[in-house]
């Protein structure tokens, strides 16, 4: 079995921020939505971990601390707009909110 | 050792991403993703980054999937509200996705990527080097991000509230 290296974390990044993609898409409930962008930070985490132990180098973990701070933000703002908007139209179901669409 | 701890990880943080995206109910999404960040735990932890794993782990598990549970749970949100969603946007969902994965893996192999083996034994992960250079170099993001914080938290509650006036 051939030593982990980067290309092992590359690709485990890549499956699964697709699979945050193929979420987004899929998904019609709001708060699976943001679950799946939650799926995609996360891959992006790890990579910058992953190269930030190849090149030695702590910047990218910093950066990761960021991301982190920035997800959490995101999250509070929209499950409160989650809130707001379950409160007046009854339903998460992105598919109700279709008011500004045509 | 490591290689197959790497293995079982990673098998068991797509199984729960793939459960996390098409699981039926909300609640069980929410259980599977929180499984999911227990595995990125273990992933950091491979990657000798033990500081990371434990702000992940508070910040993650304990921060932003209690916001995501409250909110099922008050809402009272665990029922399908997808009864009859047409097959085409499905598959085009999934269509659509495997051919982004197929780009991003091909465009990565052709990359220039410097492939060295992983350092095993660095001491970049602990509280000590983090803070050296998150206080000397990226002092003023740092701010930043304090102050993006308080716009959430303001905004947050500003939108949670009954009634705006």
């Amino acid at each position: 079995m051939e030593p982990i290296n980067i290309n092992h974390y590359l690709l485990l990044s890549a499956i699964l921020f697709c699979i945050g993609v193929a979420g987004v898409l899929f998904r019609r409930n709001a708060i699976i939505i943001f679950m799946c962008i939650e799926l995609m930070l996360n891959s992006v985490n790890l990579l910058l971990t992953a190269f930030s132990n190849q090149h030695n180098d702590a910047s990218g973990q910093v950066f990761v601390i960021f991301i982190m701070a920035v997800a959490a933000a995101e999250v509070a703002v929209g499950l409160a707009i989650l809130v707001m908007i379950y409160r007046n139209v009854k339903s998460t179901d992105i598919d109700v909110l279709n008011k500004l669409k045509w | 050792m490591s290689q197959y701890a790497f293995y079982i990880l990673s098998a068991l943080s797509v199984m729960s991403a793939l459960f996390t995206v098409f699981s039926k109910k909300p609640v069980y999404s929410v259980l599977y993703l929180i499984f999911f960040f227990f595995t990125l735990f273990g992933h950091y932890i491979l990657l000798n980054a033990q500081f990371l794993a434990a702000v992940h782990l508070i910040v993650y598990a304990g921060a932003i999937m209690v916001l995501f549970l409250f909110v099922i749970m008050m809402l009272n949100l665990n029922k399908e509200i997808e009864p009859n969603k047409n097959i085409v946007s499905k598959f085009a969902a999934v269509i659509s996705s495997g051919l982004l994965l197929i780009v991003i893996v091909s465009v990565l192999k052709h990359a220039d990527v410097e492939v060295s083996k992983l350092n095993q034994h660095t001491d970049i992960g602990l509280v000590e080097s983090i803070g050296h250079v998150l206080y000397n170099e990226y002092m003023l993001p740092f701010e930043m991000v304090s102050i993006l914080l308080l716009t959430a938290l303001i905004g947050a509650v500003m939108l949670g509230k009954k009634e705006i006036k």
